[in-house]
């Protein structure tokens, strides 16, 4: 569904991430909040940042970088939370991403999009919808229901988990 | 679509059909009440009737051959036997396929019905059988009324208020008239107060209203099937005037008819009739009868007038509507909001230290908590509409497994949330299988054991404080705690050098893939049910205990919360954290200095009142580093029985919490069952307290 919708809507969400741009579907973003307090759920691992409330919404927030197995940086001024809507178990499910930055909105025409590289990449090609071009850098596509499928996140789960 | 008029047949049907299966149940325990009878009839009828009408035509073919058995049942014409009973279970199971169906019917099923059909008319003994069957529509009214010899005639007052709107559905006013007129001597005397002037009239709009006065020797409920499909569009008040048992009954004065119609107050007539003299006095006073002739009148009079009261008490007519769940839904959610907000609004009134703004806030906060609790008690149902549905699982898996049991209930009106109720179904199917399966013993070892042949099954149900604690309990074998150790060694749960308690030997039963039986059954046996079970019951925020004795018994105890929405919990905090403990479980909280904690070396345990109860620090579970207060809180809570403490920085104060789920992100999180919105905005997790005892016992 989700690769329809993209090319249908070609435009997307740029972020920075560890000085590298990724970008999401605008179709799959429903807001970026500023960072805010992020309640830590206890024994969950780290890239799972918490909950916030989002007007009377309890929203989980994935740590991006954390999740990329980037190092861990102080927030700042630009650090953001994009509240996507990802599909879960074919349930809509609202979550909160955190970021480094946002960037903007960019065009991307469907043929300007390369298939992501198999090899040489330090990211699980699965993630990737491919690779746009924004004049000479390449921006990382993601495709996000992958990055937030419930086997991505329950498997780390079970690794940490007690039982 | 559920505003369809099929679906709303449907709803009414399986709810018909949950009330047919319940009375039939019964009928197999009393196979000569009457009262039952005609229950199965009524619903029968208004299957029968309403499918019919909704293009249902097999289920009304099929429905109206098991009528007309009941008729011959009701009028005393054939006996009630567990032949009849179990037939009839049959063909209301085979309703059910067909409803499920939608009306598109397979030949297997109709070949069922047929032979179901053939079966039923097989019982109808062979003086009725000429002229039964086939003509379904006009079959009823007629046979019932010619055959009720011995029921006593009666005069009813009917009073008959349409709602405006009835014309606009079809209905026939007119035909409802001349089918109650076929039931007895009828006299109806239209109301036309509220017809308006030509001019306003809306042709569509119904302003009239009916008082009938019926004398015929139907039942009350023969009455309200002819105003069946119009119960809801009308205002219906039936009632005995003239009970006609006894000739010579006093005739009845002309102010307690309009009293009793409601057009005049007894004060009203009182005041009047004051100024009078009554009539046994002026009788008395003209030398026509003695004074004890009129006294003796008067006692007769005052007793036929509380035979009738005493009728009136009897069959009072329960107001109720019928609301779709998710608008239920939609104002719990609502009352969840307000709650939030309110206990905003307290806290910023606390803040502020305006007096005139903290009284209202008070009172907001008084309105808020009714409204919460009689929104939630509106979802509030009794939890004897599933107890019926395991009446039949219990006599079908007794026949099934050739073992005799009793089932018995107690507690059915116990209320308990419409979805906790849903949810407990099959939890509870699970439980009473694996009693009948591996509790009750066959009927041969039960005598050999000295124990009456049937088995017996207790369901019963109770509210403790603000949960319900349901029990299961049966008279069986027992668990041996022997054979459940030896089979979690074998199945390498446990070492065989692990000492376990009686009660954690229990606990065993509830691991995934344990199953004690030696031989897998149809029913249980697979080693899927308890661990199931028991997932069920702590998603419901439940908790279940076990308890047996080899050789007499078996039960399992469930204890659920009253609502799943909205619970009463303590606010702590940990390191600038928010966590609430669900109340309930609360039972005091100790001060735990750093002396304390060097004292003990080490050992989490607490002395209170001389009693050691075990803690579990917090902090350490949730791996938070900074530096403890120096003065922590130990809350102490009671987990199915037993203490535990758990040791948090600050202990805030009651909360009333609205749950919110975390998704499915965090599904696999259990020492949080979810999170709640406190007044700041913030967010407090709500600690699983169960989980959190299970995880300290497993590591230590």
């Amino acid at each position: 569904m989700s690769t329809q919708q993209q090319e249908e809507n070609n435009q997307y969400l740029t972020f920075n991430l560890n000085g590298e741009v990724f970008a999401v579907g605008v179709n799959k973003v429903r807001e970026v909040l500023d960072f805010s307090e992020v309640t830590r759920i206890p024994q969950t691992p780290t890239y799972m940042r918490g909950v916030i409330n989002l007007r009377g919404s309890v929203i989980p927030v994935i740590d991006m970088r954390s999740k990329f197995g980037m190092a861990a940086v102080a927030e700042t001024v630009n650090t953001c939370i994009i509240i996507v809507e990802v599909v879960m178990d074919n349930e809509t499910t609202v979550l909160g991403a955190l970021v480094d930055s946002v960037q903007e909105v960019l065009d991307i025409e469907a043929d300007q999009i390369e298939p992501p590289p198999r090899i040489g990449s330090r990211m699980n090609s699965d993630f990737l919808h491919g690779m746009g071009k924004q004049d000479e850098n390449f921006v990382m596509i993601l495709n996000i229901d992958k990055v937030f499928s419930s086997a991505e996140l329950t498997l780390v789960q079970q690794l940490d988990s007690s039982e | 679509m559920s505003d369809s008029p099929q679906q709303a047949f449907k709803e009414e049907a399986y709810e018909l059909l949950s009330e047919l299966e319940s009375a039939l149940l019964e009928l197999e325990e009393q196979p000569d009440n009457m009262e039952i009878i005609g229950q199965i009839f009524r619903a029968m009828h208004t299957i029968k009737g309403s499918g019919a009408m909704f293009g249902f035509s097999a289920i009304a073919e099929f429905t109206h051959e098991v009528e007309t058995v009941y008729d011959l049942v009701r009028n005393g014409d054939l006996t009630v036997g567990k032949p009849l009973v179990d037939l009839s279970l049959q063909a209301r199971d085979h309703i059910l396929t067909l409803l499920d169906s939608n009306a598109v019917v397979e030949d297997v099923d109709i070949q069922r019905g047929t032979e179901l059909v053939k079966q039923f008319q097989a019982m109808i003994p062979t003086q009725f059988n000429a002229g039964q069957g086939g003509d379904m529509a006009t079959a009823e009214s007629g046979t019932t009324v010619e055959s009720s010899i011995t029921a006593e005639s009666q005069t009813y007052r009917i009073r008959f208020i349409p709602s405006a709107e009835i014309l606009k559905n079809g209905t026939r006013i007119v035909s409802l008239l001349d089918e109650l007129a076929e039931l007895g001597s009828c006299r109806t005397i239209a109301h036309k107060v509220r017809v308006p002037v030509l001019d306003e009239i809306d042709p569509e709009q119904c302003y009239v209203s009916w008082d009938i006065l019926l004398t015929s020797n139907c039942d009350q409920a023969e009455i309200l099937d002819v105003f069946i499909f119009v119960e809801d569009e009308c205002e219906l008040n039936i009632s005995v005037i003239d009970t006609g048992c006894d000739g010579d009954e006093q005739q009845r004065r002309l102010g307690d008819i309009l009293v009793e119609r409601g057009d005049i107050t007894q004060d009203e007539i009182d005041s009047v009739l004051a100024k009078s003299k009554r009539i046994g006095d002026m009788l008395v006073e003209a030398n026509l009868v003695s004074r004890d002739r009129i006294e003796s009148a008067l006692v007769e009079q005052h007793e036929v007038r509380q035979i009738e009261e005493r009728r009136q008490k009897k069959s009072p007519i329960a107001s109720s509507l019928r609301v779709p769940a998710e608008r239920l839904d939609e104002l719990v959610n609502l009352v969840g909001e307000m709650v939030t907000v309110q206990s905003r609004l307290s806290q910023t009134a606390a803040m502020r230290g305006d007096s005139e703004l903290q009284s209202i806030a008070e009172e907001v906060e008084r309105l808020t908590e009714e409204l919460r609790d009689s929104t939630l008690s509106i979802r509030m149902l009794p939890i004897g509409s599933t107890f019926s549905k395991f009446k039949r699982l219990v006599r079908d898996i007794a026949s099934d497994l050739h073992k005799e049991v009793d089932f018995q209930t107690f507690g059915a009106e116990t209320e308990l949330d419409k979805t906790v109720i849903e949810q407990l179904g099959d939890p509870l199917v699970h439980i009473i299988r694996n009693s009948m399966d591996h509790g009750i013993e066959m009927p041969d070892e039960r005598v050999a054991a000295g124990k009456p042949r049937q088995g017996t099954v207790y369901l019963s149900a109770e509210q403790s404080g603000d949960s319900v604690v349901i029990e299961i309990r049966d008279d069986g074998k027992g668990l041996s705690s022997a054979a459940i150790r030896q089979k979690a060694i074998t199945k390498g749960l446990i070492s065989s050098d692990d000492t376990l308690a009686e009660h954690e030997i229990y606990q065993l039963i509830f691991v995934p893939g344990f199953s004690t039986a030696e031989k897998i059954t149809g029913l249980s046996g697979r080693g899927v049910g308890m661990d199931v079970v028991k997932r069920a019951i702590e998603g419901l925020r439940g908790t279940i205990q076990l308890n047996s004795e080899l050789g007499v018994g078996t039960s399992v105890q469930l204890r659920i919360p009253l609502t799943l929405a909205i619970i009463e919990s303590l606010l702590v905090t940990i390191d600038n954290s928010n966590f609430v403990l669900p109340l309930n479980a609360v039972e005091e909280c100790i001060e735990l200095s750093k002396s304390d904690i060097a004292a003990a070396h080490g050992r989490c345990l607490a002395k209170v009142r001389g009693q050691l109860i075990p803690y579990i620090p917090l902090r350490n579970t949730f791996e938070i580093t900074s530096e403890a207060p120096d003065i922590q809180q130990i809350v102490i809570t009671n987990i199915n029985g037993q203490q535990l403490g758990f040791v948090v920085d600050n202990v805030i104060g009651e909360h009333q919490t609205v749950i919110k789920s975390l998704g499915p992100v965090y599904r696999d999180v259990h020492s949080v069952s979810g999170a709640t919105i406190l007044g700041d905005g913030n967010i407090a997790l709500i600690l699983d307290l169960v989980h959190l005892a299970q995880q300290a016992t497993e590591h230590s």
